[in-house]
């Protein structure tokens, strides 16, 4: 009776009787990536805008990468872009602390396992489960979430200097905050750089970021 | 013998429909960085949906700084030593475009919700109260420097042409067509002043002779320079870069 009682290999079928397992990714999660992802690229391609108006390094963003078409166009991206941003972020963290997310996906942040992780990627040994995040997984997904935490507060140092002088003192006055704010934004960008370049190396991950699909557990079949 | 049920599909059997999947999801990506490279199109200067909903977050933003604004914080002080030289000529014009008018023959004219419309001379405004500032100025295009302006404290001006405090706008014309406006509380803030004196001398040309806003609490764009007229009002003013599409708030 071997057929009768073989697991399924990688996906449950209509009405088998294993119990499904959970999605790669919750669907609020899911949500609140992709949301997060607009008000992102929004806040990068109108801050070049913006950056343009006043250069901080000799070069400037060519135009056609930035939003808004000019400085008080990219200003009204940028400033619309920050709601959709904290409102995405604040239910994330809420969400992440809440459901235990960020303690079982995150955690432990192991630097040891970190480069062991990191050796075997490179070498290639490094399997990829949906659902489950490696060393370096977890050490990109909790430091890109510290970043753009750091890069919100450098920001909003350098939009209300005088009502939040407290916060741009502590970035170091307005001028390092804003060297601060331009930093973060370099940081946010190497990572969806190294991101992007992931996900094409294995586009089965940006199918379950939009459709969920199963979490791949152990024992099973490494696609 | 036969099955119990029908047997689970092999992962191998699904590969195509994946692959097929996973090109149409790309296919989507692609086609929103196009959308977004039509996004890019809007820049205040439409009529289009996204154009109306980007002014309306502008709208919304004033609320939210208005809520921030507190009457008493104080923009942050500087030392004398901290003053920055040469200071930076800025303007909607060029520098050489510059218009000059006779100290002697200007007068401010005054307008709107107030009790006493009379012209002011700048003998006139010396004779007020005067209030000395070392405050950063910070543009709008990101940079800043920290400048010396003294000048009769708005608050006490309004108060002496009995403007109605109640108001919502204090707005500003200038003799080289520009124009600005601000709220009330702004407006009544300790250190908003009608400044005179650029490092304790009267104002040069570049720096707005003869008289000029300082309002260290707002972007540089919202300190207009050569005042020509005050007015009180209820109506919103708008503003040269206001009415183009610059946050007509922006609060510090």
């Amino acid at each position: 009776m071997t057929v009768a009682t073989r697991k399924p290999a990688a996906f449950d079928a209509p009405g088998a009787a294993a119990p499904a397992r959970p999605a790669a990714h919750p669907l609020p999660v899911r949500i609140m990536h992709w949301l997060g992802a607009a008000a992102i690229l929004c806040m990068i391609l109108s801050g070049w805008q913006i950056y343009n108006a006043s250069p901080l390094l000799p070069f400037e963003f060519p135009s056609w990468m930035t939003l808004g078409g000019w400085l008080a166009g990219g200003i009204a991206w940028h400033l619309a872009g920050l709601w959709l941003l904290l409102l995405d972020g604040l239910l994330y963290l809420i969400y992440g602390f809440a459901s235990g997310h960020f303690r079982r996906d995150f955690l432990p942040l192991d630097p040891r396992l970190v480069l062991r992780d990191l050796g075997r990627a490179l070498t290639g040994r490094l399997a990829h489960r949906l659902g489950h995040y490696n060393a370096v997984q977890r050490l990109l997904y909790a430091g890109v979430l510290v970043v753009v935490v750091f890069t919100v507060l450098t920001g909003l140092s350098i939009w209300k200097p005088v009502q939040f002088a407290w916060l741009t003192d502590f970035f170091g006055g307005y001028d390092r905050a804003r060297v601060l704010h331009f930093s973060a934004m370099c940081l946010i960008v190497a990572f969806l750089a190294v991101h992007l370049i992931l996900v094409a190396i294995f586009p089965r991950t940006l199918l379950a970021m939009i459709a969920g699909l199963r979490r791949q557990d152990e024992a099973e079949e490494k696609p | 013998m036969k099955p119990s049920r029908p047997a689970a599909p092999r992962l191998a059997d699904l590969r195509p429909e994946l692959k097929r999947i996973e090109r149409r999801l790309f296919l989507r990506g692609g086609l929103s960085l196009g959308a977004l490279a039509l996004l890019s199109g809007c820049d205040l200067s439409t009529d289009s949906g996204i154009d109306r909903a980007l002014w309306a977050m502008l709208r919304f933003n004033d609320r939210v700084q208005a809520a921030l604004f507190d009457p008493n914080r104080l923009a942050p002080s500087y030392p004398a030593s901290a003053i920055t030289r040469p200071f930076r000529f800025n303007a909607y014009y060029p520098e050489w475009q510059v218009r000059m008018v006779d100290a002697d023959a200007w007068r401010l004219e005054v307008g709107g919700l107030v009790a006493d419309k009379k012209p002011w001379s700048l003998a006139d405004l010396r004779q007020l109260p005067q209030e000395a500032q070392i405050t950063r100025h910070v543009c709008v295009e990101g940079w800043s420097q920290i400048g010396q302006w003294s000048g009769v404290p708005l608050h006490v001006f309004l108060r002496k042409i009995g403007a109605d405090l109640r108001a919502k706008y204090v707005a500003f014309r200038c003799f080289d067509d520009y124009s600005s406006s601000i709220d009330m509380a702004s407006a009544l803030h300790p250190q908003t002043i009608l400044a005179l004196d650029f490092e304790e001398k009267p104002l040069d040309p570049p720096w707005g002779a003869p008289l000029r806003l300082r309002i260290p609490t707002k972007l540089g764009f919202k300190n207009p320079k050569y005042l020509a007229a005050i007015s009180v009002t209820n109506d919103y003013p708008g503003g040269y870069w206001e009415n183009q599409g610059y946050n007509w708030y922006s609060g510090l």
